[in-house]
């Protein structure tokens, strides 16, 4: 129960830190910001590394060989397209 | 490496997350925001790679090669316009992973044959629940928006209850998984019932409702990063998780207050979904809507001391943004101002039309937001309205029956003079007439968007 609670604790102590960051981006960035933030949900790739080569079982081997493709998709495609567009935004 | 300097190494990488969203405030520390962000992951990749548990690395290597491979052709291949698609795959993909990670970890301790907490139990149901919905919701709004299904919305009789029926088999099935979590099948029924309620959720938005749902489904993929995140106990998965989750519910709650809809109207509204009567276009149209040539309204460009350019869905369509671009060059040089009018719905993702003037080199201090640019429209001699239509639409100020009353949109009819360059007097997406077509101040330029402006260019370049 007690990591629980600490859990929560980080859990809504991170969406009031988002909130502040996020409203202070201007429209002009949303885009990026959504295809970054994406990136950033990539993270479950840790999970995933973890579960692909842990190799409990066939099917926790193939799940986690899936989430890894997934998520490395989302990673690598999520910050390069980031970086691409924010590029544009910086030259002039 | 010892568990606490594999924790302190995941707070390093959540820090560099927050800096990364922090960096994107401005343009100009945008762009080392990003690597900040992708420096947190790259840190946090490769202290996971260092744990002993891991028994081969064969797999890992393998799914980097091909997600990697994958993810880098989409970044570098996909054009601007079609952002909207990349970001909605995206979406999907993480919450895919999502729920294929609580999935194999539930398995793993059964293997194990663990005792399962109740965190651990409830967070898998809402990571594949969350997970389900947000991969098969994205792949619906990719489709849609790549045009390989309608755009429009699909509504059917007892949608409704359909829908709320399959929410209520996610949740029992979800409580059955907490309650009895050795059984396998229970997550698979889950993960089976969940996508459906995603695709079902999601085919009854239209086009122009997209920018709300691709920000919804990004907060879900997040969601669904945190809920992972209570599943394996991970304190960097529930920041990076709940970071997400917030700029994603942001975002939709920006999108929803410029269509002045609440967030249950878009989503089970089913707007768009009915076409005009071709009375009603009619009484607005018959013999008030002048058409002009591109001569005509090159001689007004000529003498206009500041042009304001509305663009809208219709500019991302016809590839029209670097003729824009350069016709508003041409105007600058020679000495009339320029600027650029965003409504926030423009386009089919938040900050779509800012992306694809930014590739057109349209410098990002000419883009005005609505807020900044209204008061400007009443001093200004043109305003060229490019692809947009219900965001100009004066029925949302005058008609409260209007099913899009109360919308807050750009004053283009405050204008001396407004070019609207459009194909025909087709309604927008929300199926109405526009009163602007036919306002005694409003000059219809009937062509498509990118040649339109070619010829407006070619016109203003012969007169001088």
């Amino acid at each position: 129960m007690e990591t629980l609670v600490a859990a929560i604790t980080i859990f809504v102590l991170a969406i009031f830190v988002g909130f502040e960051v996020i409203t202070k981006v201007p429209p002009t960035l949303h885009t990026p910001l959504m295809s970054g933030s994406n990136a950033i949900s990539g993270i479950t790739i840790v999970g995933a590394i973890l579960s692909a080569g842990t190799q409990h079982t066939t099917l926790t081997t193939v799940l986690g060989f899936l989430a890894v493709v997934f998520a490395t998709i989302n990673v690598v495609g999520g910050f390069l397209v980031t970086h691409r567009m924010l590029e544009m935004f910086r030259r002039k | 490496m010892p568990a606490y300097l594999v924790n302190l190494a995941y707070l390093l990488a959540s820090a560099l997350f927050i800096f990364g969203l922090k960096g994107l405030a401005h343009p100009r520390t945008a762009v080392r925001g990003n690597l900040l962000g992708a420096t947190g992951m790259l840190i946090a990749i490769v202290v996971t790679l260092a744990d002993r548990s891991i028994l081969s690395y064969e797999l890992i290597v393998a799914g980097f090669v091909v997600g990697g491979f994958a993810g880098a052709v989409m970044a570098v291949k996909v054009p601007m316009t079609g952002m909207p698609q990349m970001v909605a795959l995206l979406n999907g993909f993480g919450g895919a992973a999502s729920a294929l990670v609580a999935g194999a970890a539930l398995f793993e301790a059964h293997a194990a044959g663990l005792e399962l907490s109740r965190q651990f139990t409830v967070a898998t149901a809402a990571s594949a629940l969350i997970g389900g919905v947000t991969f098969w919701g994205s792949l619906v709004a990719f489709a849609k928006l790549q045009e390989l299904i309608s755009g429009h919305a699909v509504v059917f009789r007892g949608q409704h209850v359909l829908n709320a029926l399959i929410a209520a088999v996610c949740l029992a099935l979800g409580i059955w998984l907490v309650a009895e979590p050795e059984t396998d099948r229970v997550y698979w029924l889950l993960v089976a019932a969940s996508s459906v309620l995603g695709v079902l959720t999601t085919i009854p938005i239209g086009g122009a409702d997209m920018p709300v749902v691709i920000s919804l489904l990004n907060s879900y993929s997040g969601l669904a990063a945190a809920a992972t995140g209570f599943v394996l106990s991970n304190n960097m998965l529930i920041i990076a998780g709940s970071l997400v989750g917030a700029s994603g519910l942001i975002l939709t709650q920006i999108m929803c207050r410029a269509m002045n809809r609440s967030l249950a109207n878009v989503l089970f509204g089913g707007l768009g979904a009915v076409a005009v009567s071709k009375a009603e276009e009619d009484k607005v149209y018959a013999g008030k809507v002048k058409a002009a040539s591109p001569e005509e309204i090159a001689m007004m460009l000529e003498t206009a001391r500041r042009v304001i350019i509305v663009p809208g869905y219709g500019m991302a369509v016809s590839q029209a943004q670097h003729a824009v671009q350069a016709l508003a060059k041409l105007l600058e040089s020679r000495g009339t101002e320029v600027l650029y009018a965003i409504h926030p719905v423009a386009g089919r993702m938040p900050g779509h039309m800012n992306v694809l003037l930014a590739e057109a080199d349209v410098p990002y201090e000419a883009l005005k937001d609505m807020d900044e640019v209204n008061p400007l429209f009443p001093e200004t001699d043109v305003a060229i309205v490019i692809g947009a239509n219900d965001v100009v639409n004066p029925l949302a100020r005058t008609d409260p029956k209007s099913p899009i009353a109360g919308m807050p949109i750009l004053d283009v009819d405050k204008a001396r003079t407004v070019v609207v360059i459009k194909r025909s007097l087709s309604p927008g997406f929300a199926g109405i007439p526009n009163p602007l077509f036919a306002a005694d101040n409003t000059l219809m330029y009937f062509s498509d968007g990118k040649k339109a402006v070619n010829d407006l260019i070619h016109a203003l370049k012969e007169a001088a």
